[in-house]
């Protein structure tokens, strides 16, 4: 058993504008222990505080394999993340965790790999396609689909176009409303699974993104064949403990935040989709 | 088992005066604001003598009778809930030095121990729920944790049930059970003394009682007996999760919605209801922060918040969160439902919510026995 913490001081080191409302940023924690025995798996989350405001969950956005490269992605929505999009680099904030649980990583490895994200849903699965990348042998086909509402939403394309370039790794975007430049598919990213080459019975799925889109990507998966062991979810919730205990986050007799966030579909299958639980 | 001590009703001074020279601040039911209220108890003639309360769905009253009885009533709003989980609490402060560096340190008083005297069935039942809940999962809550330590309780078994109460439906009264120190009943003239604890042995040794005659103690348990029946509430048996899951889209969700009126009063008056928000206070200097954390009801607006978005938008989808976490889900996460009968849900509802009735009905089946 662990007992609740307190933050940790991190400075920003380095900002990253990704699109008007979309920014990340680096983070180093200030003291040389906390910062040397920091690690964190693909999927956990940190709880970031800004100074005077408050504190918000934050997927962990990098690679495992180099924990000193906390990266976070915020979109700017709420009075919080107003806040934090004025940070530059030099400025502190706090850190509790990582908290949570991530993806299946075991249940990986040696299986096919489909990766499915909405919006910035993509920015809880960058770590995991970093591991899997990271063990490419370790692993079958990959495939990662992205769909964005609009076109301009769409952020992280040198990486998307590093990945697309590894070996048996099939990169597909979609947008809804797509502007002239737009090279992707229009439409959801749904429509996209009849062009994936991949086996959907034995292979793993990972997604992150809106509700609906979960829900129908899910729906689709079940019919192509997939087990509901074999389709895991990361889902949101208002947390404030991040430690099962504010009760924000309860989806049916899950904590989110403990027993997630990331789930697979057999655990959670009685629930999914309903509205308003 | 131990045979109960007797400790006439003139002598319940000496049990404040032992907690107190036993290092306790002493606290306990008495009667103000209308209401048994459980607040700093200087002598045995503060607490509520001849003291019943009569109560409804969304109403109470408290009847004054010539009797020497001091807890004749079966609770107040709040007993136990309030005195470890805080309504309002600082968790940690932050100072700013002028270069902008933040420095975080826990907010750690050691709080003086507490005795409670007049803890319920009810409440015993709820202080382990929220024990497990603070200090048995994954994570340890060192707040909760610190005053739990230092509490002593004195329980005394139910004999005047409200019309509210159902604890004998949920299985956790009237008689007191758990994690109690002492144990009293009351009679006419005093009261039985049992000890649950090593500390509450050591107590009662000091008290010097002398053993309780058969007739007494056979007094007591028919006191207790006919306060488990008379109660005509009730719940159904066991996890009604499926059950109340597969009424999800039951329309009495809409009809109990268009009465309540999302206010919270059930969830601040429950004693096993354990959300809580965080937030900043900041003093208008600038140079320090503090994180405090306060009681929140999953009825208001903010509590399913998420980016832009409320998840529950609607009464009936908040009234249903609540009724199936506290009769369902609570079974997953506790291995117990998260109710114990007290009944306050009903009595402080404005609108006179009866969630036995409202159980019922989404379940379809009769109200009463």
């Amino acid at each position: 058993m662990t007992e609740r913490g307190i933050p940790m001081e991190a400075e920003v080191v380095a900002r990253v504008d990704e699109s008007p409302t979309i920014f990340s940023l680096s983070l180093k924690l200030v003291d040389g222990d906390q910062h040397d025995s920091y690690r964190f798996m693909p999927g956990q989350f940190n709880m970031l505080y800004l100074y005077g405001v408050g504190e918000i969950p934050i997927s962990i956005v990098g690679d495992p394999d180099q924990p000193d490269l906390l990266q976070h992605t915020f979109r700017t929505v709420g009075r919080v993340t107003r806040g934090f999009a004025r940070l530059q680099p030099g400025d502190r904030i706090g850190l509790r965790g990582p908290f949570g649980r991530g993806w299946p990583l075991e249940a990986a490895r040696n299986r096919d790999v489909l990766i499915v994200t909405g919006g910035l849903g993509c920015a809880p699965v960058v770590p995991v396609i970093n591991h899997v990348l990271n063990q490419r042998q370790q692993h079958g086909r990959v495939a990662i689909l992205q769909g964005v509402k609009h076109s301009d939403d769409f952020i992280w394309r040198g990486r998307y176009e590093q990945w697309d370039a590894e070996p048996d790794t099939q990169v597909l975007l979609a947008a809804d409303v797509a502007g002239p430049e737009w090279r992707g598919y229009r439409g959801r990213v749904t429509g996209l699974f009849e062009k994936l080459e991949l086996d959907f019975v034995n292979g793993i799925t990972m997604m992150c993104g809106p509700g609906p889109m979960m829900t129908a990507a899910g729906q689709q998966l079940l019919e192509r064949g997939a087990g509901p062991d074999r389709i895991w979810f990361s889902l949101e919730r208002n947390m404030q403990c991040a430690v099962g205990q504010c009760g924000h986050c309860q989806y049916g007799e899950k904590f989110v935040c403990r027993d997630g966030p990331v789930f697979p579909y057999a655990d959670i299958q009685h629930l999914f989709g309903v509205r308003g639980i | 088992m131990e045979r109960p001590g007797f400790l006439p009703r003139q002598r319940l001074d000496d049990l404040l005066v032992l907690l107190r020279d036993s290092g306790y601040r002493v606290i306990g039911p008495q009667l103000a604001e209308g209401a048994v209220v459980y607040r700093d108890i200087g002598a045995a003639s503060d607490l509520p003598a001849g003291v019943t309360v009569e109560s409804g769905p969304g109403s109470m009253r408290v009847i004054k009778q010539d009797s020497p009885r001091q807890f004749a009533w079966a609770n107040g709003p709040q007993a136990l809930k309030p005195r470890l989980f805080k309504p309002a609490e600082s968790l940690w402060q932050v100072q700013r030095d002028a270069q902008g560096r933040l420095s975080f340190a826990r907010c750690d008083e050691t709080p003086q121990a507490v005795a409670v005297i007049g803890v319920r069935a009810c409440d015993l039942a709820a202080l382990r729920i929220h024990d497990q809940h603070f200090l048995e999962s994954e994570y340890r809550d060192p707040y909760y944790a610190r005053r739990r330590e230092r509490l002593l309780l004195v329980a005394v078994n139910c004999t005047d049930p409200a019309t509210t109460c159902f604890c004998a439906s949920t299985g956790d009264g009237p008689a007191a059970s758990g994690d109690y120190d002492l144990l009293l009943d009351e009679l006419e003239d005093g009261f039985l003394v049992t000890s649950g604890s090593p500390e509450g042995q050591k107590l009662s040794a000091a008290l010097a009682l002398t053993p309780a005659p058969d007739a007494r103690c056979e007094v007591a348990r028919a006191a207790v007996e006919r306060a488990a029946a008379v109660q005509t509430r009730r719940l159904p048996p066991g996890d009604l999760f499926d059950r109340l899951f597969a009424h999800r889209d039951h329309p009495r969700w809409s009809e109990v919605a268009n009465r309540c009126l999302a206010c919270g009063n059930c969830t601040q008056v429950c004693p096993t209801c354990f959300c809580s928000r965080e937030r900043d206070e900041t003093p208008l200097d600038g140079a320090s922060s503090v994180h405090q954390r306060e009681w929140d009801s999953c009825f208001t607006e903010g509590h399913s918040y998420i980016h832009g978005l409320v998840i529950r938008a609607e009464t009936r989808q908040r009234y249903r969160q609540w009724l199936t976490h506290k009769l369902g889900s609570w079974h997953r996460q506790f291995g117990r439902s998260g109710c114990v009968g007290c009944g306050r849900c009903i009595l402080w509802c404005p609108v006179g919510i009866d969630i036995t009735e409202e159980v019922h009905v989404l379940m379809q089946e009769p109200v009463h026995d």
